[in-house]
């Protein structure tokens, strides 16, 4: 497929906007030297990944994405932020290792296998339309996959007693 | 679309969340970056899902699992690094060496 085809429909143009954005904040978030403005550039991010699962017809994960991301976990990273230290302008300390080069290594190695198996293996296959409503899902969750649904229950609940015990004081 | 714009996309934020694990000090800040690695497999599984038009909508419904997991995950996360910072006063993961002998 040639460029010129690709970009001529609009929803592409809509994808390489959002994934220009979401590219920038995730290289914000591991790049920035203000904590602070790495966990509100997760937000970008995230709020990108959302997007990208409206654009997929994904709705309810899109939503549950801004509810349980946005909304509870990068709080929750603020507030630890706050408690183990609030540099709120750009920190004294170091954020990052003196040697980034292995890493940066790494990361561009990961990047060019997977990017070339999936170009390798997909090529040009199409994307078929179609939308996924919450109603479908639901009745997927709670009957095909009833018992994983009650087990991350489980894992949820024990997240959360091992959260209070963990972070709560010793009673002398 | 084609499915391999967002695989791509996918593997590169994927490699970025490598990259600021590899290479951050602040014990948050590698638990943000791990955050991001997780969004990445989730684009794939909703991306493969749509591809694969299967009728139990499973790349999304393990979309919603892995979104439920890394909420956990970020909650026991953060409290043991609150637990670090109080009795360390430093959440710096290149300063722990407790379980070294």
């Amino acid at each position: 497929m040639q460029f010129t085809d690709w970009i001529g429909d609009a929803r592409n143009i809509v994808f390489l906007v959002i994934a220009l954005a979401m590219v920038g904040a995730a290289v914000m978030v591991v790049t920035s030297r203000n904590v602070i403005h790495a966990a509100l550039m997760l937000v970008v991010a995230l709020a990108g990944s959302a997007a990208l699962f409206l654009i997929l017809g994904a709705e309810f994960v899109a939503w549950t994405m801004v509810l349980v991301y946005i909304g509870a976990v990068v709080v929750l990273f603020l507030f630890g932020i706050m408690i183990t230290r609030a540099p709120t302008k750009a920190d004294p300390v170091r954020l990052d290792h003196k040697r980034r080069w292995p890493a940066l290594i790494v990361a561009l190695g990961t990047f060019a296998a997977m990017a070339t198996v999936t170009t390798l293996s997909f090529e040009d296959a199409a994307l078929p339309e179609g939308v996924a409503r919450a109603g479908d899902i639901g009745e997927v969750l709670f009957e095909r996959f009833v018992i994983p649904f009650e087990v991350v229950s489980f894992v949820l609940l024990a997240a959360l007693i091992g959260g209070i015990v963990l972070a709560r004081k010793d009673p002398e | 679309m084609i499915v391999n714009q967002f695989l791509v996309l996918a593997a590169l934020l994927f490699s970025i969340g490598i990259y600021g694990v590899l290479v951050r000090r602040n014990a948050v800040l590698v638990l943000l970056s791990i955050e991001l690695m997780l969004t990445a497999v989730n684009i794939n599984l909703v991306a493969f899902g749509q591809y694969l038009q299967d009728a139990l909508v499973s790349g999304q419904v393990f979309a919603l699992f892995v979104i439920t997991i890394a909420a956990a995950e970020v909650g026991i996360g953060l409290a043991i690094v609150i637990l670090i910072f109080r009795n360390r006063s430093a959440a710096n993961v290149d300063e722990l060496d407790l379980l070294k002998w």
